[in-house]
């Protein structure tokens, strides 16, 4: 390369910057050559390669030699380097470098205020503000020499830039970090393109939750490919365009936990598209579903600080999983080594940046190879960015970006002295190059007079004054001045002696005052130094044992995954759904997950027996109508969202699910909210405790929808409301809309398959051909016939009716359509459309022959479904075996799982329930609940759980008060709020640590 | 001859079953007249003890004798409940009921919560409808007087006991004004907008502004006891005038909280005051239950039904929180604030706390007695005693479970109230579309 770099120098600072040919120059030209030799280095090239005694040359901002025993040119400046280190410069593969604060404008959404349908970014942009693919780094990045200096202090020489805003960020850039010109600073301007779940500063309303910003980056993956096929009349999109030209290049995710990170690579999958997943600090709780996505990651060391846990009161807020993160956050980076997942660290997004190196050395401590650690420093992240030619490593081509270390980089003393960018100096701890330590006769002149004493520097600068009393003295030494200072003697009425001076070759010399405030001389001259001990600071050591891993990650989840059991329960009272009835003193046999016998006198050899003389069997509770277990619930930005899917934001460590088991029941219906007429795609779930976000999926089970009627989808609540309708009219016309657009859009598709897919438009398709079904959150009859009417006019059925509180006006009615009803047992009164519900509502219902279900929609009463359906029986009249049905069958009916689950029957899933008494008695508690053949919650087990998480916080909680002790930095008690999901029909508020989120808007 | 019901109640029958039903034919019953007779019951006396084949006999609205084998005397009106259980009838001990009618959304149907952070002086009593459709729900499920409160930011404002049997609010006043409500800050640090476990703390010191509040309330109880010793003031204040009685001791400090500092800074307020305190909410009682019983301090246990407070405690905390009171010798009553079957399911509330470490009768007692007790009005009512009024309900079976829970008969103070309610009469005008029997 035969750039010549045009030098000037700039005032007394002597500040050499580079420039451009291109680049007129002030002044009278001063070339030069850069060209330096370190010598009598340890060097490592790279993870693998270690050079010791060996020389780096570098001019002109680049490598050009690097090894043992090579010549050294005549005009290089030689710095001797022995006894220290020589590393390449990091890379961060994950930053904000250099990206102004004020090129993201203020705001954020506001369920309060009216919502915002279009963007009002200016310009031939996506409709939505959310995807800003057209945006690129390199456009608006500046050097910034604080930021720059803070990383070059952490060992970094190179980092990634992007701005970090929106679900597609647009392209970020590699930069230096050098404070030369901006143009010398950008190695590469689109490295790499990057996206995330959140959408920024977009004030849009769309997408208000989790679930509405994947199907927005699915939608603009699909629109981005159909605008290639220039369709007229779409005109010019320049989001779609930069979209397009993004996907030549590196594809970095944005995801902030072990979930997020299989939601990235889900996407990714379905698109064809392998992401680098900036992932977060929990994958180790989940490492095998971490390396299965096959992704390189970037991964953090912000390992959280320590809790002031001291007070109970406040202790007691914190929960298991918190304090384990705590303990175990550190071994993350070790994990995904152990797992062979290829990962880069990175430096960004830290509390506090001073630290990093710190934490990397605990991580080290926590199992993570010093090899792999530096790999992932500087190889990785250069490989991960395509820039390894440019960076990463030692070698005669790339950038001079190395610094140099007083010990090997992550030993637990080291510092690193200098770190030097495109060949040019940038200190550090300068003072580290010194090694002040030895003995020195120090020399007072005081008007004449001159007085010796003999000092004994230690390395880390604490020294002392030898004689009749060894005195403690005060020693600073900064840029190489010097200040000294010490009592004359021990004990009370010392006079203090004050130097200052500055560093002369070896020794010190300077000026100082006395006691009595005359002026002296002083002079300190190296005698002998002193003979080095080893470091007595040891290494951090980890404290075992450790927390376990568990599943899921919550006091309640187990260290193993329980599995399928053969199990036979005998002389129980069975409800078994089926024509057969209730049958007393019989047997139920589990084996394979399945019922495999239900009869009297079974036996089988290899069963655990359970007696179950005086207990009752049912099969499991089925919820209708639930949101828990989900990280969003509602999309209520549009009133059409059937493109989000609830199912895309699953969270199977909810302890509701553990708390829901212990009241029987086996799966639940997850619901879309009721914010918008036409709500997301619902997701049947089963209640496996531990299971991923995927294994907690009921298998094979017709797709549903959420759709919702009435107060919630018109805004009653709020004053200010602009969003159509506001009105039942109104919402029946956005039914009637919806699916004219569907009719229209499955014949476009049909006459042209090039035809724009459609996520929304595609899913009414659906509905409309019966292959998904609807539950239609409804309360009064009007809205409840109208629905039928529309459903009968495009050709498909209301399925279920949930809610449904005025369904016994219409009975009839549904009867004919052939809905099934889901309805609350006594709710009432909570709110307009509500006034005449009545608690005869299922009874009625029932006996006009509709198949009737009760669900929760509430995440405490769901623990109690059994009671509400003995409530049946008290206000209706219903018998007892109909009314259990009423949350067992009879949703299975409505969820077409019938074949499956729901009554107990050879053959059937084995997801059963022992009660203690009769099923619909309030003194019933479950004993067991069996999903799949598999005991997920043992009234026996949870006794011992529950001791061992009292066990186990004490623990914690007496290791974070021991790190308080030691005086480790420290952090309020913080609660570990649990956050509860409504359908937007209700709250309530009972629990303290409990923030419910009626996101009805 | 013994009438087995009197004329009225026949009339009555009758009126419901010919006319058009609507809510506003269900009216208040007058006065007893003559001697009613409960026979051959199983009578739970309310604390503790249960009677069986048992006769309750009262006249002029209070109990005027009951025991077992006891012969209800010539012309008395006779209800036999053989095979039935006799309870005192149930009082839900903390409510907004009559202040809150519609929910959400219909702002204009709600009187429950004035503004300003001191509202001592107002009082829920003048704004109790009885007319509410939701009244009569209660009753049909056994429940005859209710503690009323309004609810507010910190000093609330003054409760009162209705009877649910009422023209108009001053006809159902059981005990006016016996009540003073505050409610106090949060002393848990919370985060803003924490999502799914990503919460991170904003605030250093939440105890800050916490005891600002507690501080405001300690000034303005002391300042009201500096004032009330002086007679004569050149301008009154409400506000003062308004805590007098609880000073005097005729009014109880009724204080919201659910934490376990809350509840220590409401010992503090009646140490300091000579305030007699009851804990509304009380979700983490368990954790200072010996303190609480050493203190004297009882406890109306808001929800039953409700989640743990935090994910690491035991599932049924909630459920079995009555049994640990019990255990410490805490008094305690049981309530259902659960606004969305308004507080119909109070007698399942205490048919959990039986299913997790009560026994039944104690649970009942905690419906009955113990409330009597809370709200100061246990020379009254809480218990099948002679003497006391015939606050009563009879249940085909056990009330509190929902296989035996169905009321037959209520009488508040004698009189044989309706049970009718709008989701019986709907329940009947659909039957009728349907041809159901």
């Amino acid at each position: 390369m035969k750039r010549i770099f045009l030098l000037i120098t700039l005032l007394s600072a002597g500040v050499i910057t580079k420039a451009q040919e291109s680049f007129p120059i002030n002044g009278v030209r001063d070339i030069r050559s850069g060209l330096y030799a370190f010598t009598n280095a340890t060097i490592l090239q790279n993870e693998k390669t270690k050079l010791e005694n060996a020389t780096l040359i570098i001019k002109q901002g680049k490598i050009i030699a690097v090894g043992v025993g090579i010549a050294i040119p005549n005009d290089a400046v030689v710095v001797d380097c022995s006894k220290k280190f020589i590393y390449p410069s990091f890379v961060d593969a994950f930053t904000d470098y250099g990206i102004a604060p004020n090129n993201r404008p203020a705001g954020g959404f506001n369920y309060g205020a009216p919502a915002q349908f279009t963007s009002n970014k200016e310009g031939a942009y996506n409709w939505n503000q959310a995807v800003k693919a057209e945006l690129n780094a390199a456009d608006v990045f500046s050097n910034d020499e604080a930021s720059a200096k803070a990383l070059r202090a952490n060992g970094f020489g190179a980092v990634f830039t992007h701005i970090k805003d929106g679900i597609a960020r647009g392209t970020g850039a590699v930069v230096s970090l050098g404070d030369e010109s901006d143009n010398i600073s950008l190695l590469k301007t689109k490295a790499a393109a990057v996206y995330s779940f959140s959408k920024g500063t977009s004030t849009q309303s769309y997408p208000s939750s989790l679930m509405g910003s994947i199907a927005l980056l699915r939608q603009t993956y699909l629109d981005a490919k159909w605008y290639q096929t220039k369709p007229a009349g779409e005109g010019t999109n320049l989001s779609l365009e930069a979209f397009n030209s993004n996907q030549n290049m590196p594809q970095i995710f944005a995801a902030d936990d072990k979930w997020s990170t299989l939601r990235a690579d889900r996407i990714g999958d379905e698109f064809g598209v392998q992401y680098i997943i900036r992932g977060g600090d929990n994958g180790y709780q989940r490492i095998d579903e971490m390396a299965k996505t096959k992704a390189s990651y970037i991964l953090g060391v912000d390992f959280p600080t320590a809790m002031d846990v001291e007070d109970p009161n406040d202790a007691r807020f914190v929960s298991l999983a918190d304090m384990k993160h705590w303990e175990l956050a550190a071994t993350n980076l070790a994990a995904y080594e152990k797992a062979n997942i290829p990962f880069s660290i990175t430096s960004s997004e830290m509390k506090d940046a001073k630290s990093f190196l710190i934490n990397i050395k605990k991580a080290i401590a926590f199992g993570l190879t010093e090899t792999k650690a530096l790999e992932a420093l500087t190889k990785t992240p250069a490989t991960q960015l395509g820039v390894y030619d440019q960076v990463g490593s030692i070698e005669v081509g790339k950038w001079a970006n190395f610094f140099i270390s007083t010990e090997p980089v992550f030993a637990s003393n080291a510092k690193i002295i200098e770190n030097w960018v495109q060949g040019k100096k940038y200190e550090v701890n300068v003072d580290e190059w010194n090694n002040h330590s030895g003995k020195y006769k120090l020399t007072i002149n005081n008007t004449g007079v001159n007085t010796e004493y003999i000092i004994e520097v230690k390395k880390d600068l604490t020294t002392s004054v030898i004689g009749v009393d060894t005195l403690t003295a005060k020693l600073a030494i900064a840029e190489n001045i010097v200040k000294l200072s010490f009592p004359t003697k021990k004990g009370k009425g010392a006079e203090q002696i004050r130097l200052g001076g500055a560093v002369i070759g070896t020794g010190w010399s300077g000026i100082g005052t006395d006691a009595t405030g005359n002026k002296t001389t002083w002079t300190a001259v190296l005698t002998a130094p002193v003979v080095v001990t080893a470091d007595a600071k040891k290494a951090d050591e980890v404290v075992k044992p450790l927390a376990k891993v568990t599943f899921p990650f919550t006091g309640f989840g187990n260290e193993v995954i329980p599995t399928q059991e053969t199990i036979l329960i005998k002389n129980a009272t069975i409800w078994t759904n089926e024509k057969e009835g209730v049958l007393q003193n019989s047997d139920v046999l589990i084996k394979g997950g399945k019922i495999a016998k239900v009869g009297k006198g079974l036996n089988d050899a290899t069963a655990t027996v359970v007696d179950g003389t005086g207990k009752h069997i049912s099969a499991g509770i089925i919820d209708e109508h639930s949101h828990i277990g989900a990280l969003s619930i509602n999309e209520g930005a549009q009133s059409v969202t059937s493109e989000v899917r609830i199912g895309d934001n699953m969270n199977p460590e909810d302890i509701n699910i553990y708390r829901q088991l212990s009241g029987g029941v086996t799966s639940s219906h997850i619901l879309h909210g009721s914010a918008n007429t036409i709500g997301g795609q619902t997701q049947l779930m089963k209640l496996r405790w531990g299971a991923t976000d995927e294994g907690i999926k009921f298998a094979g089970a017709d797709p549903f929808i959420k759709f919702a009627l009435g107060e919630n989808v018109k805004r009653t609540t709020s004053s200010n409301n602009n969003r159509f309708p506001d009105t039942r009219m109104g919402v029946e016309e956005v039914l009637n809309d919806a699916f004219d657009r569907a009719v229209e859009y499955q014949a476009a598709m049909k006459a042209n398959p090039n035809t724009r897919r459609d996520l929304e438009l595609e899913t009414l398709v659906e509905i409309m051909n019966k292959k998904r079904f609807i539950t239609c959150h409804s309360y009064v009859q009007t809205e409840i016939t109208y629905a039928m009417r529309i459903g009968e006019k495009y050709g498909f059925p209301f399925n279920t009716f949930t809610h449904i509180l005025e369904g016994y006006k219409v009975a009839d009615k549904m009867k004919a359509h052939g809905a099934n009803v889901s309805t609350f047992s006594d709710w009432y009164m909570y709110k307009a459309e509500v006034q005449d519900a009545i608690a005869y509502n299922a009874s009625i219902m029932h006996k006009v022959g509709l198949n009737v279900c009760i669900n929760s929609d509430d995440a405490e009463m769901a623990r109690r479904l059994n009671q509400e359906a003995a409530k049946v029986v008290k206000y209706g009249g219903v018998s007892e075996e109909d009314a259990l049905k009423m949350v067992t069958l009879n949703p299975a009916k409505a969820l077409h799982i019938e074949n499956k689950v729901g009554s107990i029957k050879a053959g059937k899933d084995a997801d059963i329930v022992l009660w203690s008494d009769n099923p619909l008695s309030i003194y019933a508690v479950a004993e067991k609940t069996i999903v799949d053949g598999v005991v997920y919650f043992d009234r026996t087990k949870d006794a011992a759980a529950r001791k061992t998480i009292t066990a186990e916080r004490a623990r914690l909680i007496q290791k974070m008060l021991g790190d308080k002790k030691n005086g480790a930095p420290m952090r309020p008690a913080t609660p570990s709020l649990q956050t509860i999901l409504t359908c937007g029909d209700h709250t309530h508020e009972d629990e303290m640590v409990t923030i419910y989120e009626n996101s009805k808007d | 001859m013994q009438r087995k019901y009197s004329p009225l109640f026949i009339l009555s029958l009758a009126l419901f079953s010919i006319t058009a039903r609507a809510q506003e034919t269900i009216y208040p019953v007058a006065k007893q007249q003559g001697i009613t007779a409960i026979t051959h019951a199983t009578v739970h006396i309310g604390n503790g003890t249960v009677l069986n084949d048992a006769t309750v006999l009262f006249e002029n609205g209070k109990i005027t004798n009951l025991g077992v084998g006891l012969a209800a005397p010539a012309g008395a009106t006779v209800v036999d409940a053989s095979g039935k259980q006799v309870y005192p009838g149930l009082i839900l001990p903390s409510t907004n009921l009559g202040l809150v009618e519609v929910g959400a959304g219909v702002r204009g149907t709600n009187d429950y919560r004035e503004i300003g952070e001191n509202n001592a002086n107002i009082r829920a009593l003048v704004s109790y409808n009885t007319d509410s459709k939701i009244i009569n729900n209660l009753r049909a499920n056994g429940v005859l007087l209710a503690h009323v409160a309004p609810s507010g930011e910190l000093i609330e404002g003054q409760s009162s006991v209705v009877q649910l049997d009422a023209w108009n609010f001053e006809d159902a006043a059981y005990k006016a004004d016996n009540g003073q409500y505050i409610s106090l800050p949060s002393f848990i640090l919370r985060a803003r907008g924490g999502r799914g476990g990503m919460a991170r703390p904003t605030e250093d010191n939440p105890l800050k502004g916490a005891m600002d509040r507690v501080e405001k309330i300690k000034t303005f109880f002391t300042e009201a006891k500096a004032y009330l010793t002086e007679k004569n003031h050149v301008a009154n204040n409400l506000r003062f005038e308004a805590v007098r009685g609880l000073f005097s001791g005729k009014q109880k400090l009724f204080v919201r909280a659910n934490e376990v500092k809350q509840m220590l800074v409401a010992i503090d307020l009646g140490k300091t005051f000579g305030f007699k305190v009851v804990i509304v909410g009380g979700s983490e009682a368990f954790q200072i239950a010996n303190i609480l019983a050493d203190n004297n301090i009882p406890v109306i246990i808001s929800n039953q039904h409700a989640l743990p407070s935090t994910e690491d405690d035991d599932v049924d905390q909630p459920y079995k929180l009555p049994a640990q009171l019990s255990k410490a010798g805490v008094l305690f009553a049981l309530n259902d604030e659960n606004d969305k079957a308004k507080h119909m399911n109070i007698s399942f509330n205490a048919g959990t706390a039986a299913a997790y470490g009560l026994s039944r009768e104690e649970a009942l007692t905690a419906l009955t007695l113990n409330t009597a007790k809370i709200l100061g009005i246990d020379d009254k009512t809480g218990s099948i005693e002679i003497g006391k009024d015939a606050n009563i309900i009879i249940s085909n079976g056990d009330i509190l479970d929902m296989r035996g829970n169905a009321v037959t008969n209520a009488f508040i103070q004698g009189r044989a109230i309706s049970l009718d309610n709008k989701q019986k009469q709907l329940n009947e005008r659909y039957k009728a579309k349907y041809k159901i029997k």
